[in-house]
């Protein structure tokens, strides 16, 4: 029978759920990491045992660990338990924690800085790691997006990593500047049909797409409109939350934008608003059903200054319709009196039948449901802040 | 040998319990002290000192005998009772909410 891993990232540390195939009982391990922000963990979908963790601090900085047994164990990658941390000749074995920006002639010229909150020219400085992205195909390659706002890559299990820099050096890499939340690339998006076609999604900056594994990178932001940037429909400068993707239909997109959920049908190449019904279109999480690529599943909240949902009711809205159409999915979760955000990267669909979706939040609970929403149970209610739920099934 | 006290966060990931000792050939000073504990235990490099320019983080601090060596020049003696090892050098991680 198979089973169902949570992986959950939260502010003081990491947390795994664990059930059967049902759902229904949960063991939860953890504090992994005890007292560090863990922003994001993730499986390869090659070896669901070997699992990536990006843990940080603000006194210690970024810290990459790596479990090849399902979470048991974890190591920083390069210096695994019981071998010997440097190599015969005296040399560190790896540097997993070293995310240096590329600043060499070859990668281009606007490399060194970015816009600042005053519209001067500030450097690029490395400061966490948003989002890990395993390779489809090989558990040695992951992708690291940062900020400061850079895609990362390792081929070697996580042990060195190097910036791709050609998207630092897109000719509106000197427009991008931070939003509230910093500068950060949250989204990776790798297409399975293609491995060197890469989205990639960046606050506050938009949306961007690689079609030769990450040398070159076109932003995609055309039919998005933000009106509180001073041209509404810039090429970049965009507050994208997060955007997602059905693996079967990778040339369809949905997005999560600060206001506004959209959808483009080629690739990225333009977009179109499909809030429809919702009763607020500002959020942060967006996901599609593992079966049926119109489901679609978003966490309105009630403002880019009140990031609670409206009302005090924690509700799920599912599109079945690819848009426009919203349901409320209300069975399970609180009513009344809730004031938690659901941040980007903190909504997760699992692969069975029916489809399993889980959301965690700012106020520790952890959410899931086995019946694509129609009713929810929270796993556990009392973890820390929520940074990021990511899901497995593992037999 | 010098002993160097950690934070707690950093003896974790570094696998030590109390305090690490090192042995420096030559000067003792907090540039040759923290070159002598990253190679001894490389998965701290970068949680100290940045990767590349080898300053030192915004909320790390140095202390030895009482005096906070934070901004210190990398390359001044430490003191002796450091040198000899009669004295820890101490990394803390600054007050600094959380």
């Amino acid at each position: 029978m198979s089973n169902v891993r949570v992986l959950v990232g939260t502010r003081k540390g990491a947390f795994i759920l664990t059930a059967d195939g049902k759902r229904k009982k949960w063991k939860v391990s953890g504090p992994h990491f005890a007292g560090w922000e863990v922003y994001h963990m993730k499986g390869s979908p090659v070896d669901p045992n070997r699992l990536y963790a990006s843990q940080v601090s603000g006194w210690f900085g970024q810290i990459i660990q790596r479990s090849d047994d399902g979470g048991k164990t974890w190591y920083q990658p390069g210096t695994p338990p019981d071998e010997p941390l440097t190599t015969p000749d005296g040399m560190p074995k790896g540097e997993s924690n070293k995310f240096v920006y590329d600043t060499s002639p070859e990668t281009g010229k606007p490399l060194t800085t970015h816009c600042w909150y005053d519209g001067t020219q500030h450097p690029w400085e490395f400061k966490r790691v948003w989002h890990l992205e395993p390779s489809l195909t090989d558990p040695d390659t992951i992708y690291a997006g940062a900020e400061d706002a850079a895609l990362f890559r390792t081929t070697d299990g996580g042990q060195t990593w190097h910036e791709l820099a050609g998207l630092r050096g897109h000719s509106s890499g000197p427009q991008w500047a931070p939003g509230a939340g910093g500068m950060c690339l949250h989204t990776i998006l790798i297409d399975p049909g293609d491995p060197d076609r890469i989205f990639i999604a960046i606050s506050a900056a938009g949306t961007f797409r690689t079609d030769d594994g990450g040398k070159t990178w076109k932003a995609i932001n055309r039919g998005l409109s933000s009106l509180y940037i001073p041209d509404p429909n810039a090429e970049v400068g965009h507050c994208v939350h997060r955007i997602t993707m059905h693996p079967s239909r990778p040339g369809v997109l949905f997005m999560q934008k600060h206001w506004d959920v959209m959808r483009s049908d080629d690739s990225g190449e333009s977009w179109y608003e499909v809030s429809g019904n919702l009763p607020t279109d500002f959020g942060f999480p967006i996901d599609v059903h593992t079966h049926e690529p119109e489901t679609v599943y978003v966490v309105p909240i009630k403002s880019d200054s009140e990031h609670y949902p409206p009302d005090g009711k924690l509700r799920v809205f599912r599109s079945r319709s690819g848009g426009n159409e919203w349901e409320g999915l209300t069975k399970g979760l609180p009513q009344k009196d809730c004031y938690v955000n659901v941040l980007r990267d903190a909504m997760a669909v699992d692969s069975l039948d029916p489809c399993g979706v889980y959301f965690g939040t700012t106020g520790g609970q952890v959410y899931g449901s086995a019946d694509a929403g129609d009713s929810w149970t929270p796993i556990v209610r009392d973890l820390p802040a929520v940074l990021s739920v990511e899901v497995q099934v593992v037999s | 040998m010098i002993r160097v006290a950690l934070p707690v966060h950093l003896r974790t990931l570094a696998r030590v319990s109390g305090d690490v000792t090192l042995d420096i050939d030559g000067p003792v000073t907090q540039r040759s002290v923290l070159d002598a504990l990253e190679a001894r235990y490389p998965m701290l490099r970068g949680t100290i000192r940045d990767h590349v320019t080898h300053k030192r983080r915004a909320f790390i601090r140095f202390f030895a005998c009482e005096q906070d060596l934070s901004n210190e020049s990398p390359d001044a003696p430490l003191p002796d009772a450091v040198a000899k090892g009669a004295e820890p050098y101490l990394i803390v991680g600054a007050m600094a909410g959380g």
